[in-house]
């Protein structure tokens, strides 16, 4: 980049773009964020575009939500339908719902804009948790990232609240269900329950406030907050580089990829436009909410198969799934049934943000880390993650009961009881087989490493042996194969120090100690392999 | 981009470097297999063939160009195609025309933009790999000794440590202040008061019967049916019917009074009549699913099952409680009436419901 | 997607058109019959008990009794069911069931219409009960389908959703799905209240009400009830979305992430 005086004495006058750009910079010193960023590298892997999703969906979002705020009103103001959907006519229902009626049947492209937002909601929520497993089983969490985890949490967490307020604004049966849900659940808190409702509907339940009251979270509170922590998660991203698959070139100091002018700028701008395009095509060929088919809600009434949308179906798993303790005790009553699921539910959330943090405390590793684990290497993370997707799903599973209980042909009340158990257990279950799993891949790569792959030929030697051929693997293979660390595991430290006094040692380091053994102890790593075994084997018999 | 290439067959082993203070003794990458550095660029084909580059451009030229044509598509069909007019299409059915349409010619325009853009980054911009360092996050020793003293001279300038009294107050006032938010929040809403155990239930008040909007005569009412009903007075066109029929809800059935378990339930029906309220006790769900020859009642929402024929007790499911009975009679003109409130609170138990 | 699951159905096909045969035949039977015997009414009605005896002596006595009094696990008495009853459960295939048991599954009606008529005949002999309705009181035509959406909410939804999908009941029972239900089976359910399900006779629920849930379904849950927004994915909430956002939607942009981060084909070295 040649300076503007440079070039203005050579050619007289400066192309127009350059002006344009030396005005910016004079008043915001363009050039200087440009020198840093507009090459700046990105590595090329398809799962580091599942954050590209949730970014586009949520533009999208806004983008279809503005449009959608155009027609809506939020209010719970009684009207009788007398739009063109025949099976309503006549019927009494709030203003929220006969608008959203308007927006779906009178109002050209609307119902293809209503349908675009909710798809890309559904969307957005389920990419974002994609997104972070992938973060979570690759280790891209460590330090120094473990902020903008914190950031992602928070944004799938909000994502999820912004989807709930959002899909209870038009006022249908279902949706005023799960809002009834709510109030039943904020009903449960002891002390404070019964104000916080009251304070909440404006009243006794439903009241005629809580559409205009969630319209305004929904529009503006948790959406402005999402977009700031957007911006600060974006921003790190691009101070911490993003991180990379070991391989050959790729060292914890540098990170290998193509420029971000031209590549990316084309790649992830036009990765919006397929998202995008993929979400509109989805908006067209299939029905979303049809609030319609639901009908305006109404205390009274209720339909099977209510269930929320699929983010918030682990809590309903929870809630469906728990027995109905209840205590009454001077006077007062605490309904565990609702309560200890209300719990719960930030906790299932919890058990996996603050997991990073153990993590780093049990293993000790205050070290930076820009090269990614291959989840096979880290035995105890993955089984972590996969018991926990496994308690996750299980919820899923007990959210849907009634469904899964109508296609399967199976009965509700063993479907609810299966859920029940499988709570304690399944993740258990799928720990421990994951870990095995991870070991047997470990092996399976120390074997690669030694005998090199298996080509499937077979070769009859001259004594009549017969062997099948292995092919040695490339260097590039055998170093990345082998470029994970295998730390050791912390130890406590000698019983007694060096003038033969008992150490103390507390009950804490006691703990962290038993806890790194797992992480890194022998039943959790199999030793990779070295140079030297390589070298041993090869020479040996490596006439094959 | 490195392009030393270290081509030895040779497995040396990396360079060990060790850890530099921590807790942890081992290393990345040690015991590593020698890494090879980054492989030597390849060109693709659109790099060395001009005709298969000119064949790549064409393709992106006419993604772009079919993209200008679905988005004049997606105007036309604006214009042609009536807000209602439904079609067929196989297999997604009868469908609106507009939906379908507009959908899928934004999504193709959308989509070819986006396609058209990422084969020009893969087939004909630079795809060379480049390495670029990454630099410490943490500051030098030296940063983080003048941010340290800068610090300590700031604070000691404002007397901040020294002056405890102006601390401590400007403390109390800003842990203070936000009260006022807190206070301004009261009027979200009335306090709850007892209005959660008070239903529109009275004595003497006249089952309706919710299809017909006529009171509700013990002889209407056989073995098996199920009917719902709110008390006389309530209209649908009234502001307050949403939050009544919310409490006020019922649930109308006929047992044979040897089939009824429950001495209290007995008591409170009337000819086998019973009147439960159809509010779920776990967390509000208007419970109904009634099935006449066991007599239990599902929540559709959470699937507490409840056993009508003993007190309407919880058998199943997370409901904490039974459902309410209401005590009913018949007035003289022979229509179903209660006799009095419900004794308990209906809907979700709540923390003063006792 | 309504036609592609008729083409699912492909090898019922004929069993649709059989039951449409026969309840034609039964129309036709409704419609003329009583009007050209109405002079032998008598001897033409107890001709029919008659029949209807032989026809329950041998498909329905084993479980409900000899003389339709029931018994004890197996079947429930038939006094005072009425014909209404007997045309839906033997007219949807229910009855005779293969096996006794809380929830008996709708399938292949093996009786014709007028032996139908003959049986229901004898059981309602047994005692008085709902007859099974006339064309005018089932037929959606005339009836306010808004109001009868108000009545299915309040009335059904619970056990048989929104528009009529089904839904399940406890320990392994569900509610029918109400798609391709001939409305006098549906008029004759909500009268008779079969199996778990309770009855809305006509003093709680007037024939009115009736034929205007019957016209809700028929615009709802009819052959050819628009899905404006594109496919239904079975109509029954937020779970089938759902699946269908993480399968197609999320799938297909993760095959796209994929295809853009996948290195281009590079030049074969020669």
């Amino acid at each position: 980049m040649s300076t503007t005086a440079e070039n203005s004495q050579r050619r007289g006058k400066a192309p127009a773009g350059e002006r344009v750009a030396d005005w910016a910079d004079g008043r915001l010193g363009i050039y200087g964020l440009a020198k840093a960023n507009m090459r700046k590298i990105f590595p090329d892997h398809w799962s580091f575009m599942l954050g590209e999703i949730c970014l586009y969906s949520f533009i999208i979002l806004i983008l279809t939500g503005v449009y959608l705020t155009l027609f809506f009103h939020p209010s719970m103001a009684e009207v009788v339908y007398d739009g063109p959907y025949a099976p309503l006519q006549g019927q009494r229902m709030s203003d929220a719902f006969a608008s959203t009626m308007h927006i779906s049947f009178e109002v050209r492209g609307g119902l293809l804009v209503r349908q675009i937002h909710h798809w890309a909601a559904l969307i957005f929520v389920a990419a974002m948790l994609v997104h972070m497993m992938r973060v979570f089983f690759t280790g891209a969490f460590r330090k120094p990232r473990e902020v903008n985890w914190l950031f992602g949490f928070l944004l799938l967490v909000l994502g999820m609240f912004t989807g709930f307020t959002g899909y209870s604004l038009p006022d249908d049966l279902l949706s005023g269900t799960g809002v009834r849900f709510m109030d039943g659940a904020v009903l449960s808190m002891p002390v404070v329950g019964t104000y916080l409702s009251f304070f909440m509907f404006g009243g006794e339940f439903p009241g005629t406030d809580f559409v205009p009251r969630f319209y305004s979270v929904h529009i503006l509170l948790l959406p402005g907050i999402m977009a700031g922590l957007l911006v600060a998660h974006l921003i790190l991203v691009f101070y911490h580089k993003h991180t990379q698959f070991p391989g050959a070139g790729k060292t914890e100091k540098n990170v290998v990829g193509m420029p971000l002018l031209p590549v990316y700028m084309a790649k992830a701008g036009g990765f919006f436009f397929l998202v995008f395009g993929v979400i509109a095509a989805v908006a067209s060929i299939a029905s979303i909410n049809p609030i319609w088919a639901m009908g305006p809600y109404r205390p009274d009434q209720v339909s099977t198969g209510a269930q929320p949308d699929w983010y918030m179906g682990f809590s309903e798993g929870l809630i469906r799934v728990m027995p109905g303790w209840e205590i009454n005790a001077w006077g007062h009553t605490l309904a565990l049934g609702v309560f200890i699921p209300l719990m719960i539910f930030p906790l299932v959330l919890v058990a996996i943000a603050i997991y990073p943090f153990v993590e780093s405390w049990v293993t000790g590793d205050k070290r930076e880390h820009h090269l990614l684990d291959r989840p096979r290497n880290h035995p105890v993370r993955t089984g972590f993650g996969a018991a926990w997707l496994s308690w996750y799903g299980i919820l899923l599973v007990g959210g849907g009961n009634d469904l899964w209980a109508t296609h399967f042909h199976l009965s509700l009340n063993q479907i609810t009881w299966v859920v029940r158990i499988g709570f304690f257990v399944l993740p258990v279950l799928v720990f421990i087989a994951t870990k095995r799993i991870c070991l047997g891949l470990q092996r399976r790569d120390r074997d690669k490493v030694l005998h090199g792959r298996e080509t499937g030929l077979i070769k009859r030697l001259p004594h009549g042996e017969f062997i099948e051929v292995h092919e040695q693997l490339s260097q590039e293979a055998l170093h990345t194969l082998t470029a994970h660390d295998q730390p050791k595991p912390l130890e406590a430290g000698p019983e007694v120090d060096e003038n033969g006094v008992e150490r103390k040692i507390g009950p804490i380091t006691k703990l962290r100690t038993k806890l790194s053994h797992g992480f890194y102890g022998e039943a959790s790593q199999i030793p990779k392999p070295t140079p030297e075994e390589h070298a041993e084997i090869t020479s040996g018999h490596g006439h094959h | 981009m490195s392009q030393d290439m270290s081509e030895s067959e040779e497995n040396l082993p990396s360079e060990p470097s060790h850890a530099h203070g921590g807790d942890v003794p081992a290393v990345r990458g040690e015991n590593a297999f020698a890494d090879p550095g980054l492989p030597p660029h390849e060109h693709r084909r659109q790099d060395i063939d001009e005709r298969a580059a000119k064949s790549s451009e064409r393709t992106i030229a006419f993604l772009f160009l079919l993209s200008m044509l679905s988005t004049i598509g997606f105007i036309a069909c604006f214009v042609v195609f009536p807000v209602d007019k439904i079609i067929y299409v196989f297999p997604f059915g009868h469908v609106s025309a507009l939906n379908f349409s507009l959908g899928l010619t934004l999504g193709l325009a959308l989509f070819c933009i986006g396609a058209g853009a990422v084969h020009w980054a893969r087939t004909l911009m630079s795809d060379e790999e480049h390495a670029a360092e990454r630099h410490p996050i943490s500051a030098e020793p030296e940063v983080k000794a003048q941010v340290l003293a800068d610090f300590a001279q700031g604070a000691k300038e404002s007397g901040f440590g020294r002056r405890k009294l102006i601390r401590n107050t400007m403390f109390g006032a800003l842990a203070l202040v936000p009260l006022s938010g807190v206070v301004l929040l009261r009027d979200l809403g009335p306090l709850p008061g007892d209005k959660l155990r008070h239903t529109l239930w009275s004595k003497g008040k006249v089952l309706i019967n919710q299809n017909t909007n006529k009171p509700l005569r013990p002889e209407d009412v056989p073995v098996g049916s199920l009917t719902f009903a709110m008390p006389e007075g309530l209209e649908e066109n009234q502001e307050r019917f949403q939050k009544e029929i919310a409490k006020a809800a019922l649930m109308i059935i006929r047992l044979e009074p040897n089939d009824i378990k429950d001495k209290r339930e007995r008591d409170w029906a009337h000819e086998g009549i019973v009147a439960f309220s159809k509010i779920c006790t776990h967390v509000g769900c208007p419970i109904s699913l009634y099935e006449q020859q066991t007599h239990h009642v599902l929540c559709p929402c959470h699937q507490s099952t409840f056993d009508l024929s003993d007190g309407a007790r919880v058998i199943f499911g997370p409901a904490g409680h039974a459902l309410p009975q209401l005590r009913i009679s018949v007035n003289e003109e022979g229509n179903l009436i209660a006799l009095g409130d419900f004794t308990e609170p209906v809907g979700p138990s709540f923390w003063e419901r006792g | 997607m309504k036609k592609l699951s008729a083409r699912r159905r492909h090898p019922l096909a004929a069993l649709v058109v059989l039951l449409l045969a026969l309840a034609a035949t039964g129309g036709l039977y409704a419609a003329f019959a009583p009007a050209q015997k109405a002079q032998a009414d008598d001897t033409a009605q107890s001709l029919a008990i008659e029949e209807g005896k032989k026809l329950y002596a041998v498909g329905c006595s084993s479980c409900h009794g000899t003389s339709g009094q029931g018994s004890k696990n197996d079947g429930p008495s038939l006094v005072g069911v009425g014909a209404a009853a007997v045309d839906f459960q033997v007219g949807t295939g229910r009855m005779p069931a293969q096996q006794p048991g809380s929830q008996i599954p709708k399938k292949k009606n093996i009786y014709t219409q007028a032996q139908i008529d003959q049986l229901a005949a004898y059981i309602a002999s047994l005692g008085p009960g709902p007859s099974v309705p006339t064309k005018e009181q089932y037929s959606p035509d005339g009836a306010d389908a808004a109001r009868g959406g108000e009545l299915f909410r309040t009335n059904c939804a619970q056990c048989h959703n929104f528009t009529g999908k089904g839904g399940a009941l406890t320990n392994g029972k569900y509610a029918p799905s109400l798609e391709d239900v001939d409305p006098k089976h549906t008029y004759e359910a909500m009268q008779s209240g079969p199996q778990s399900m309770p009855s809305f006779p006509d003093t709680t629920m007037p024939e009115d009400a009736k034929a205007d849930i019957i016209a809700y379904l028929d615009a709802v849950n009819g052959e050819k009830t628009p899905s404006p927004g594109g496919l239904e994915l079975g109509g029954i909430g937020p779970v089938s979305e759902g699946l269908f956002a993480w399968v197609f939607g999320l799938g297909a942009m993760i095959a796209v992430a994929i295809w853009v981060a996948a290195r281009t084909t590079k030049a074969k070295k020669s």
